[in-house]
């Protein structure tokens, strides 16, 4: 469990690390390491250069964006656990965290280098896929901005632009209204990678009534994916309305079967799991004042 | 690559290799063996220890990553030679390690636990020490080691006197 050699280089701004990741196509960018490491030490990663984005000042923010929170690529996963800017402004994302590995690999791990990584288990890109986040690479000296619909592709395969840097990641700011959020996944260990999770956001009236509802299955397929939960609009999101919406907006959902659980056990608990994060999101936005 | 870095309160310059670990630099460049090697891709937890007051898996961090930074290992949590912390301490009293592999991992967990949070839940206390596997004690001496050292840590003095008490 050694790594193969590679070159170090810990740059002084983001132009001089996308300089080095444009020279040498065998370099790759090292944010917090949590998935890249261990990566490296199992040699399925052989990288030439690993390009140290971490102590990049210009990387480093959480910032109210005017139409998002954008989150620099070197903002670890516990600093964005603690945002209170990311609890009140995008609070999926609050929910999804806790979720997000333990608190020591979310001490160094970082938001954007779990969506660079594009793991179809992955809590933050289940996120950015329910609220449509954007994702923002430097190549070329040149902004690329991407739907995570079009970002993730497969398990581990993005369309990251070949030699770019993340940069950010812009999450949605929340609607108005009174707004509830809920996560939910399972894993053979809290926190690991889990078998099947679900997000889910509404936004309720003065009377509790649903205006809007996103719903969003991870760890289940090739990528994460947002359903179709629409028709809860109108609704009061009682049992029933939740359980028949689920059953309907997953009914295509591909599942895929591995050593540790079938593809119908995956299906059984992306649905069970979801009614769940619908269930808690209700609570959590009845709690917001009218 | 010459990094240099604060381990154990000392200041150390290691010369290693970008793809060494922070974890075999300090087992084998600077002979702190307490830091144990378990699963070496960062499921263990065995080779937990402090970066700047926060727990991190040093098989998951380079070593060249450390400049200038604090690293804590099992090694500096005691006050002095032949002496343990109350952490350590708690550990014994509850039988809260078997074969001891496990042990300097979730010391140094439960410490960065306590240093933020001086009366930790059961529940917090399970988060803290989450990923951290051990395969033989059983986790529930473990929390009650946890608790008893947090305990313990609130009534000393020494506690009061940091939280200016």
């Amino acid at each position: 469990m050694k790594a193969a050699p590679f070159n170090y280089l810990r740059p002084a701004s983001v132009t001089e690390a996308c300089e080095a990741l444009a020279d040498d196509a065998e370099a790759r960018v090292l944010a917090g390491g949590q998935t890249l490491v261990p990566m490296l030490a199992m040699r399925l990663a052989r990288p030439s250069l690993l390009v140290d984005i971490t102590r990049l000042d210009e990387l480093g923010a959480i910032e109210d964006s005017g139409e998002g929170i954008a989150i620099g690529a070197a903002v670890r996963q516990a600093v964005a656990l603690r945002s209170d800017l990311i609890a009140r402004e995008v609070p999926l994302l609050a929910a999804a965290l806790p979720n997000v590995g333990h608190p020591p690999t979310r001490a160094r791990g970082t938001v954007g280098g779990s969506v660079a990584h594009g793991d179809p288990s992955a809590e933050i890109a289940l996120a950015a896929t329910i609220l449509d986040a954007r994702i923002v690479f430097l190549a070329d000296g040149e902004e690329e901005v991407m739907t995570p619909e079009d970002f993730f592709i497969g398990p581990t395969v993005t369309m990251a632009p070949m030699g770019g840097l993340l940069t950010r990641v812009i999450f949605p700011k929340r609607p108005s209204g009174r707004v509830g959020a809920g996560f939910r996944e399972v894993a053979s260990r809290r926190s690991d990678y889990a078998f099947a999770s679900a997000g889910a956001q509404v936004v309720l009236d003065a009377e509790g009534k649903c205006i809007e509802a996103l719903l969003g299955i991870g760890a289940v397929g090739d990528v994460p994916v947002a359903v179709d939960v629409s028709g809860l609009a109108g609704t009061g999101l009682g049992e029933k309305d939740i359980q028949d919406a689920v059953e309907t907006a997953l009914e295509d959902l591909e599942c895929v079967e591995d050593l540790h659980a079938t593809a119908s056990y995956r299906r059984r608990a992306a649905a069970r799991l979801a009614g769940q994060a619908l269930e808690d999101a209700r609570v959590a936005a009845m709690g917001e004042a009218a | 690559m010459k990094t240099n870095l604060t381990v154990n309160g000392q200041q150390v310059q290691i010369d290693v290799e970008p793809r060494v670990t922070l974890l075999d630099a300090l087992r084998d460049e600077l002979g702190l063996k307490g830091t144990h090697a378990g699963c070496e891709h960062g499921v263990c937890g065995a080779c937990t220890v402090e970066i700047d007051g926060e727990a991190v898996r040093s098989c998951l961090i380079l070593g060249v990553q450390c400049d200038g930074t604090e690293v804590t290992t099992i090694e500096g949590v005691a006050p002095a030679p032949g002496e343990m912390d109350i952490i350590q301490d708690s550990f014994c009293a509850t039988h809260g390690l078997q074969c001891g592999y496990c042990t300097p991992g979730m010391i140094l967990a439960a410490k960065t636990l306590l240093a933020k949070n001086r009366d930790p839940s059961d529940e917090e206390i399970r988060e803290a020490i989450s990923g951290n596997i051990c395969r033989c004690t059983g986790y529930g001496q473990i929390v009650e080691a946890v608790r008893l050292a947090a305990r313990r840590l609130r009534e000393s003095n020494a506690a009061a006197v940091e939280a200016g008490q």
